[in-house]
């Protein structure tokens, strides 16, 4: 998949975020539309993660800790074949195990999140198992920047660089806004690059809502052996609808019809600009 | 009179060194607890089977989690107290929830710490785990239930929490009894009364029947060592043809053992008496774990004395 093809991945999965969200009446719009791009190169160039090898122990994995984002990894998880549209279109009905935050319950999706600051200690248990294994393959796992407020992620980094755990790719979605307003306002967290460096992480800094930036980030993991890398991908909370971005009420707010159909409007618009 | 045996702590730990010993997927984690947990001998005999988070135990639980999503059979020890109190929000979503092959061992549990104060003691275990779905919860009474409760984790694919204290315990059970998580074990039948204990008060439970059967009163002794599922037939069997239930556990009277049993008794129309007996919602008294037990009433002394009011004797 080229370049060109990624970024129409991209517009098409924000359709999509909005398409589940405008129709199930619930959803995380903002935070979902800021990692979108994250996930389109990790499940597209980057993890190789499918419905035939997902019940396979030898894989990469990816653990969404930020839970509360699922209509994002839904989105990416239908195109990748793991369940059909037809079974997305029934998130938030009743008994439907499309809910508000990733289950096990879905294939494709490896871990139930939603509390935040439990998705790291998890990813590094698995990546500890990989170690013990030894076995090369890589466990991801991206978090908000919101969520690193709470201590367990922390705790969580202490034990990733005791045991150099260089199989493990942490992603901060940096897109600067949390529910009651902007980070470095509600708690603030900067610098996080120096906090995870002084926890032993190696760290990174890219666009995340830039694909050829992202791709040439994943090409460099793990950027130093014996080391855990994290990933800082600032991005723009509510990224590619103009209306929408940067905006606090976004957060979790639902489209109304006339703002899902400006939003598809301007999405079309940038997609016809491909062909 | 009955052999005293080792504490049940380090039964667990001897169990689980010779399992670990025959099988490389299990892994222990441990929060700075090795020492307490008996689990040195561990470290040094299997140290590429432990994984030492230090002090931070929401990340041994999280991380026990990870390894068991990786495969492996996990352990995560830390005292019964913490374990259960600041992580409880990763027990319940990333060990039940998650459905995740984790055993979580309580060490110390109940108030084996004594003196150390309320800060160390695990009187609200059972309660906040039982409201937990998809958990399962041992407390294991003397070195036979400790070390059967081991060996049959190691094949349970499901969240388990199984409390141990450090005291060496009374050995209740003869050769040949059989221990299975889910099922009580009668250790004795007598038809006055039915006392049901889990834990380590059943050897207290076990010396007020002895002092009971001076007296000519002959009761049957429950040993309820699985919490959750709780064994609901043979309780409600011994409920119908008991003149009285008394319920002994090392945990608050709020949402364990006794209520359990009050509202099995209830809900099954069942005309029993019934006393529970265990920890008051009050400001703990300090002291040894067998001066606190005894101080509130589960001295096998004072549990004969409450048995034979119960039967109005």
């Amino acid at each position: 998949m080229d370049l060109n093809q990624l970024k129409i991945k991209s517009l098409e999965y924000r359709k999509t975020i909005l398409d589940i969200i405008y129709k199930s009446g619930a959803g995380h719009t903002g935070g979902s539309l800021s990692c979108i791009d994250i996930l389109n190169v990790l499940y597209n160039k980057v993890l190789d993660i499918n419905p035939k090898n997902f019940n396979e122990k030898d894989r990469n994995h990816y653990i969404h800790s930020k839970g509360h984002s699922v209509e994002a990894l839904y989105t990416v998880l239908c195109d990748q074949g793991f369940f059909s549209r037809k079974d997305l279109e029934k998130l938030n009905h009743f008994n439907s195990h499309f809910i508000g935050h990733p289950t096990r319950k879905i294939l494709g999706i490896e871990h139930n999140t939603g509390a935040l600051g439990h998705g790291l200690s998890v990813a590094v248990g698995l990546a500890l198992s990989k170690k013990i294994d030894q076995k090369t393959n890589k466990v991801f796992s991206l978090l908000g920047d919101g969520e690193l407020s709470e201590g367990s992620v922390w705790e969580a980094c202490t034990t990733a660089s005791k045991y150099h755990l260089d199989n493990l790719i942490v992603i901060i979605d940096r897109n600067d806004l949390q529910i009651t307003g902007k980070t470095e306002e509600v708690n603030p967290i900067e610098p996080i690059d120096k906090k995870f460096a002084s926890f032993g992480f190696e760290t990174i800094s890219t666009n995340g809502n830039n694909i050829s930036e992202l791709l040439n980030v994943f090409k460099e993991i793990p950027i130093q052996k014996n080391k855990p890398t994290v990933i800082i991908a600032k991005t723009t909370k509510g990224s590619g609808v103009s209306f929408i971005e940067n905006q606090i009420n976004w957060h979790h707010k639902v489209p109304s019809e006339d703002e899902y159909g400006r939003a598809i409007s301007e999405l079309n618009e940038k997609l016809n600009s491909y062909e | 009179m009955n052999k005293i045996g080792k504490p049940n702590l380090e039964i667990f730990s001897e169990t689980l060194l010779s399992e670990a010993k025959k099988n490389k997927d299990i892994i222990v984690v441990t929060s700075d607890s090795r020492g307490s947990g008996k689990l040195v001998p561990f470290g040094k005999e299997l140290p590429d089977q432990i994984i030492e988070v230090g002090i931070a135990e929401q990340n041994l639980v999280g991380v026990s989690s990870g390894l068991a999503a990786g495969g492996k059979i996990v352990f995560g020890v830390s005292p019964a107290s913490f374990l259960t109190a600041r992580s409880l929000e990763q027990i319940k979503n990333d060990v039940a929830y998650s459905d995740r092959n984790v055993s979580l061992i309580g060490i110390s549990a109940g108030i084996s710490y004594g003196q150390l104060g309320s800060t160390h003691h695990s009187i609200h275990d059972f309660a906040t785990l039982r409201a937990i779905n998809n958990m399962t919860i041992v407390a294991p009474a003397d070195n036979f239930e400790a070390s059967q409760a081991i060996k049959q984790s190691v094949s349970y694919d499901h969240p388990l929490y199984i409390r141990y204290g450090k005291k060496p315990m009374m050995d209740i059970h003869p050769p040949g009894t059989e221990f299975k998580i889910g099922k009580s074990i009668v250790v004795k039948k007598g038809e006055d009364l039915t006392i049901v204990a889990t834990g380590e008060t059943l050897q207290r439970a076990y010396l007020a029947s002895e002092i009971l059967k001076e007296s000519n009163i002959h009761c049957s002794i429950i040993s309820m060592h699985t919490i959750k599922p709780f064994d609901k037939k043979t309780f409600i069997e011994f409920s119908k043809n008991s003149k009285a239930i008394l319920t002994v556990e090392e945990h608050s009277i709020f949402g364990g053992l006794g209520e359990c049993c009050a509202s099995l008794i209830a809900q099954n129309n069942i005309n029993v008496k019934l006393k529970i007996l265990g920890i008051p919602d009050e400001y703990m008294i300090n002291g040894s774990q067998a001066d606190v037990l005894d101080h509130y009433e589960m001295s096998p002394e004072k549990i004969a004395k409450i048995s034979k009011d119960l039967l109005n004797k």
